[in-house]
């Protein structure tokens, strides 16, 4: 991680679909034989794992950490989480690099990140090894193909725990067998829009998918943003997860959320301009802003942008969605660490700045 | 008269005088045990030793899922149920019967591993060519009556799943 060049991330970054696919992510989880699983791990035994794993990442050819047609190039830098600062934890979690969990757990534990921000490999999470690739937009196959990059590389170095029935063995049993999780975030206005939320989630389930919030498990969506992930990973080769999961499931969904905007503009079309232009009015008016309200404005501005209704750019969006969470806000005006009210100030002044023009902004 | 916990026939009658106020209790033989009564005797013994038979039967099974334990990390089945989180790989040969409902259950019916394999999947591959045909001959054993046949297959496919590949047929 690299606070001087905070917009690397995923997260601030576009891609195929991205009117609808925010991120795609593949995470893998994985074992080393001979050691217990975290829930019975000492932490002498978690400090070995982390030593084990830090000689593979060493070993990583340089080339491993970077996704195809990235620009930063691989390699992986190792972040001790214990004595990263808090900051630094938090942006972490805010690129959803690690979960909230992860970032505030206690013990022995650590990230290997690719210089590119793409692939990274989470170190004594609820598994030993959670390897995981995050591209913008709905590119699946490409963050498939650089995670088992990856894992194929660590591989090299450690054996993972490996049972001929049950596949990969994880600490969770219903995570066995291929081990992988793959998940997408989808902006989903439009059906939040037409109430069509419990629909979706009830299809969602239908095709063996979990739906979570905007930080993954145990969160709630803000901003009508949702993860959707595959739930099953026993049972199939990975290649047909994946072909499920990007060619069945995510089309399915992104074609719901099509569907929903196309008969929202129809039928409530001044309700939608004045929705999205309130939250516009909003972000370049307000002199307090907090994060959860700021990310809801980007939300609606986002959606307003995606069909075509306000002229800004997308990128400045999806920057400031990354921007206005509060360890990103003080990366940019440090004074946004003293205290809420100045950080309110801060991010209210930020979004002033992105949005108005800048003979309006005074003060 | 029906029992006071379900539909079948009471064998039990009881007046329980608590203080000013007295209550009936009508009890079948099954939860009559269940409570502690001691049965009547005009009921005949045939007809109470498969319920106790059965009782003993589910009793036993949660008393031994509830004690054991996984002999390499010391996990208790009970811990497990509490957490949903395994403590080391050979957990899930210690609690195998009670994990292959849990798993299949979460995996919508699956029970076996298609995907790559730490050797590159040659190993997994020829493993899961050899499930296929020991599944289908066990299939046709069965269909034959070949039950000793069967209990071979049976015994073979076991084989099959074990982490040690020594026992590995083939």
């Amino acid at each position: 991680m690299n606070p001087a060049q905070p917009f690397s991330a995923a997260m601030s970054q576009i891609g195929p679909d991205c009117d609808v696919v925010v991120t795609s992510r593949v995470r893998l989880a994985r074992n080393i034989s001979g050691f217990p699983f975290l829930p019975r791990a000492s932490n002498p035994v978690r400090q070995e794992i982390l030593r084990v794993v830090r000689r593979a990442v060493d070993r990583c050819p340089r080339q491993v950490g970077a996704n195809e047609g990235s620009e930063g190039g691989g390699g992986l830098r190792w972040i001790d989480l214990p004595s990263a600062n808090s900051r630094d934890r938090i942006l972490l979690s805010e690129r959803h690099l690690v979960s909230r969990q992860f970032a505030n757990a206690e013990g022995p534990r650590a990230l290997a990140l690719s210089t590119d921000e793409q692939s990274s490999v989470m170190v004594n999470e609820e598994d030993h090894l959670r390897i995981q690739s995050l591209c913008a937009g709905s590119r699946l196959p490409d963050a498939f193909e650089s995670a088992f990059k990856l894992e194929h590389s660590l591989a090299e170095t450690m054996s993972f725990s490996f049972h001929p029935r049950w596949g990969y063995l994880t600490a969770c049993p219903t995570n066995v067998g291929s081990g992988i999780r793959m998940s997408a975030m989808l902006h989903l206005p439009g059906i939040v829009i037409m109430k069509q939320v419990d629909q979706v989630k009830r299809a969602a389930r239908d095709l063996h998918v979990a739906v979570r919030g905007y930080y993954g498990e145990g969160s709630e969506s803000i901003g009508d943003f949702f993860q959707f992930s595959n739930q099953n990973t026993l049972g199939s080769p990975e290649k047909q997860l994946l072909e499920e999961f990007h060619s069945v499931v995510l089309p399915r969904l992104i074609g719901y959320e099509r569907d929903a905007r196309v008969a929202a503009v129809a039928r409530h079309h001044t309700r939608i301009m004045d929705i999205v232009h309130h939250a516009l009015g909003n972000l370049i008016s307000r002199y307090h802003q907090k994060a959860d309200d700021a990310t809801k404005d980007l939300s609606r501005v986002r959606f307003g942008v995606v069909m075509g209704l306000l002229p800004i750019d997308l990128s400045l969006v999806q920057r400031l969605l990354l921007q206005v969470q509060p360890a990103h806000l003080s990366i940019i005006d440090p004074r946004a660490l003293e205290g809420d009210l100045m950080e309110r100030e801060v991010r209210a002044s930020l979004l002033r700045q992105a949005f108005a023009p800048p003979e309006t902004e005074k003060g | 008269m029906k029992c006071d916990q379900c539909e079948k026939a009471a064998i039990v009658h009881e007046t329980v005088i608590k203080g000013p106020s007295a209550t009936e209790v009508h009890l079948c033989a099954e939860h009559a045990i269940a409570a502690g009564y001691p049965l009547p005797i005009d009921q005949p013994i045939a007809d109470i030793m498969p319920k106790l038979a059965e009782i003993a039967k589910v009793e036993g099974t949660k008393l031994k899922e509830r004690t054991q334990s996984c002999v390499a990390c010391g996990l208790t089945f009970t811990a497990f149920r509490k957490t949903g989180m395994l403590g080391c790989p050979a957990c899930y040969e210690a609690f195998m019967p009670m994990l292959e409902q849990i798993i299949s259950r979460a995996q919508g019916g699956a029970t076996h591993h298609l995907g790559q394999s730490p050797d590159g999947g040659v190993e997994a591959e020829r493993i899961q060519i050899l499930r296929a045909k020991l599944m289908r001959d066990l299939d046709a054993a069965i269909s034959a009556e070949q039950y000793e046949r069967a209990a071979k297959l049976r015994d073979e496919l076991k084989a099959l799943d074990s982490p040690d590949p020594a026992k590995t047929p083939g």
